[in-house]
Parts: C-alpha cells; structure tokens; sequence
C-alpha cells in the first residue's frame, strides 16, 4: 500500500485546517511511514478512507497524534556532546544570576534529566529553570513523571561515564521492580509544558536551547523558521545545542550564530 | 545481463554481521565514476562515529560517504546510513534521517531504507540483500518488488550469516540469488548500458 505526494499533502492540509497541527512543512518519507504504520494499526486501508475519518473523529486524531510524534532517545545521547557542554557550556552558564535553558522537542525527557544533571554537577542547578516543551502529550507525561525501564539504566549509565561523568550514577534514582525514577532535587526546576515548533511562538529568553534530532524530521522552510524562532529566543551569547547530523545549513540566521563545537553541533549566538 | 532493459538509478544494500567483508568485496571494483548512486545500511554499532565509512574507503576508488541530513543525492557516490538514525530517501531524491524507534532492535533499519527508496525511485530501483543474522530486509524487499525493482540476495550458502538473505528469500518476491563475485560482475555491468 502506498500513496502519492499529492494525497498526503491533501491530508496533511485538511489536518492542518481543522485541527491546526501542522505537519505540511515536515520531511515527507517519515511522515508518510508513520501514517502507512498508524493505518496498518488501525486496519484501514485506504488513505482517502482514512481522511474522511480523521477530520469527523477527534479521538482518532488524538491517538494519530500520539503515535505519530514519538521518538525515542535515551539519557547522554552521544556522550561527546555532553562531555561538550561539561567543557565548554557549563562555565558559561554559570556566569548568569538566573539561567533559563529550553529542551525543545524533549520527547520523554531522558536528554533533559542529562542536562538537570550536568547542571547540578555544575553547582547551577538550583539557579536555573529547564523549560522541557513537546508537541507530544503523551511523551511529556512520562517525561514528567521521570520514571524509565530498569534494562536501559546500563548503557544510560555507560553514557554518563563516557560524558565525563565521575559521581555514582545511580545516586541520581531509585530503582523499583522493573524501573527507576529520577530523583526529585532534579525535577524542581523543570518546567515540562505542551508546544508545536511548527506553529506555536517564542516564550521566553533563554541562555541555552537544546534541540536535537527534531529538525530532521522538517523540510528545509521549516528548519529555517524553527532556526528564526530559535535565534529569537537566545539572548546574545546563548548557546544552540543541535543534534550531530543537524545544521544550521538551511537558515537565514547561520551567519549570526559562530560554532562553539562544530563537531558537537554546538554554536553560540554572536550579534 | 540478468536484468532487464531498464535505466536503474539508484542501487540500496543491506547488511548485517559480516557486512564488512561483503561490502568491500562488493564496493572495491566500483569505479569512481559510477554511474549510479549506491546506498547502504549496514547495521552498526552507536560509535565511533565514521570508522565503517574509513575502512571501507581505504579499500575502495569510489567516493564513500557518511549521509548528511537532507543531502542531495548523487550519481558515483556510496552512501552509508549514521550510525543510530533510521536512513529515508525523499521523492526529491534527496536523504532524510528519524530516530523514530529502533525496529528489530536496529537504527539504522534496512527495510525502513528500502520502503522509502521503493516509493521515491519505483521500477528503477535495484535492492540487495546480504549476510545478516537477522530478518531486517523482508519488507523492504517485498517493497521494491512489489514496485517493479530488481532484487537480489546473496546466496545463503556462501554468505557469512545465512539468516538474513533466506529470511529474504522466503519472501518468494527475490529475483536472483547470486555469489559476491556474480553480483560484483552485475555491478559492473549495469555501468556499461
């Protein structure tokens, strides 16, 4: 089963007018892959079916959300870029009374609770907020709750080693039957909130924003606006952390911004 | 000439344990002026990051390259998936990457790969399986084959880890089973036409 450009473009616009997610600018391979798996899952078997139900059925739609907007990652992703940010963020950072960081994009927030920790290994924590945003409800919640499955907490924890990490790892949780929760003192400043890169606007100011692997699943137009949004929402001297096969390539603003770590993706906001 | 008279314009691989061996074997007689791309997943560990990508260089005159994001893709270059990111071709031709969730326990995945370049390059497709311990590929075959592309499978005896190619077999949509050293003179063919 399979469908053409222009029917999935159809269907991402009557999405788009009647709920107002916006998927049009999103790169299409991956999109059309988890519609085709959404519609396999649910038995449908027709993508102009599947149209006429999604726009009448609200439920449906929340459960299409769901399932299409999950990414899975895990804590210290890349341990080179953490052991980046110990190097060459952190010190920054801390230059600031108050700092305020945005995870954009953080899924089910394993990369945030990475942050919370190399901040309060940094002796910053307890200035500073962590504004953790995902257009994914359902990915936020267990973000929040910070509770993981006890089989990754291994290579987690190999992770955190290869990061630069040198305290007890497992100080940080508690384990329970088949899983952990991340302690509290890391939880306070952490702020997790619903927000659509695509759609919605700046919030604030921040001094760091994190945002990795989420920009590969946009087109070319929507990186650049993701970028502007960005770029509108670092102070001067902020830092951008992107994910390792992410760029700013595609915006506008790629000039404004100098490469703190080019092999990291880390870049800092210089006029 | 086993296919027939179509204009191929993009060749996918898949491999998995034992990938390397194979993949040098197949890669090291392709001219650097190929006329074709060549895209490959070969499941990988998490890191280093490009040492699949220098080895396989140091054996070969074509150009191999790790995929960029959104990268345009041309004619006479290998291209590898990043190691833990799934690997998608765009109807524009150009590479698209997701971390969406691992699939049999592999990112990048070769029937994630396959589906996608089935869609984006149809009849002209040519997808091959090689050795692999798992069933990563069965999809992805049936896919090109049911858009009118060639597909190929090592022949099981002679591959490494038989698992993956007979998992492609079964599929009962293979259009040759070849040795390493058929298909490297296929390879070689196509370029003249």
């Amino acid at each position: 089963m399979n469908f053409e450009n222009k029917e999935l473009k159809d269907l991402l616009e009557s999405i788009r007018y009647v709920y107002g997610y916006d998927f049009t600018d999103y790169a299409e391979a991956s999109v059309r892959r988890r519609i085709l798996h959404f519609m396999a899952y649910k038995k449908i078997e027709a993508l102009d079916e599947f149209g006429k139900m999604i726009v009448r059925d609200e439920k449906l739609f929340e459960e299409f959300i769901q399932v299409v907007s999950v990414t899975v990652t895990e804590m210290f992703r890349d341990p080179s870029f953490y052991k980046s940010l110990r190097e060459n963020v952190m010190k920054r950072l801390a230059t600031y009374p108050f700092i305020k960081i945005w995870v954009a994009g953080c899924a089910t927030g394993e990369e945030v609770y990475s942050i919370a920790i190399l901040l309060k290994e940094e002796g910053i924590l307890n200035r500073s907020v962590i504004y953790a945003t995902d257009i994914n409800q359902k990915s936020l919640q267990i973000a929040k709750e910070g509770v993981y499955a006890v089989e990754n907490m291994k290579s987690h924890t190999a992770n955190y080693q290869k990061a630069g990490g040198i305290e007890s790892f497992s100080d940080y949780y508690k384990a329970k039957y088949n899983s952990v929760m991340f302690d509290k003192s890391l939880k306070q400043n952490i702020v997790f909130s619903p927000h659509n890169l695509a759609v919605d606007k700046s919030f604030n100011e921040f001094q760091f924003i994190i945002c990795r692997n989420v920009l590969i699943y946009f087109n070319q137009q929507l990186q650049n606006k993701v970028i502007n949004l960005f770029y509108e929402s670092l102070c001067t001297f902020g830092f951008l952390g992107l994910g390792s096969k992410e760029s700013l390539l595609f915006s506008e603003k790629r000039k404004k911004f100098e490469e703190t770590d080019r092999k990291e993706k880390i870049f800092i906001k210089t006029e | 000439m086993l296919g027939e008279k179509i204009k191929y314009k993009a060749i996918v691989i898949g491999a998995s344990a034992g990938g390397l061996l194979a993949l040098s074997t197949l890669l090291e007689i392709i001219p650097s002026n190929y006329a074709i791309p060549i895209i490959i997943v070969q499941h990988r560990s998490k890191e280093p990051r490009g040492l699949l990508e220098e080895i396989l260089q140091s054996k070969c005159n074509v150009k191999i390259k790790q995929v960029d994001e959104k990268e345009k893709i041309e004619n006479g270059i290998v291209y590898i998936a990043p190691p833990d990111y799934h690997l998608l071709i765009e109807n524009d031709f150009t590479f698209s990457l997701s971390v969406d969730e691992p699939i049999r326990f592999s990112r990048p995945s070769i029937d994630v790969l396959f589906e996608s370049a089935a869609t984006a390059y149809k009849g002209n497709l040519i997808g091959i399986i090689l050795t692999g311990t798992n069933n990563d590929g069965m999809l992805g075959i049936q896919s090109i084959a049911a858009n009118n592309g060639l597909t190929i499978v090592q022949e099981p005896e002679e591959a490494r880890f038989p698992t993956m190619p007979l998992a492609a077999i079964h599929t009962k949509k293979v259009k040759h089973i070849l040795t390493l050293a058929e298909i490297q003179t296929f390879l070689l063919e196509i370029n003249t036409d």
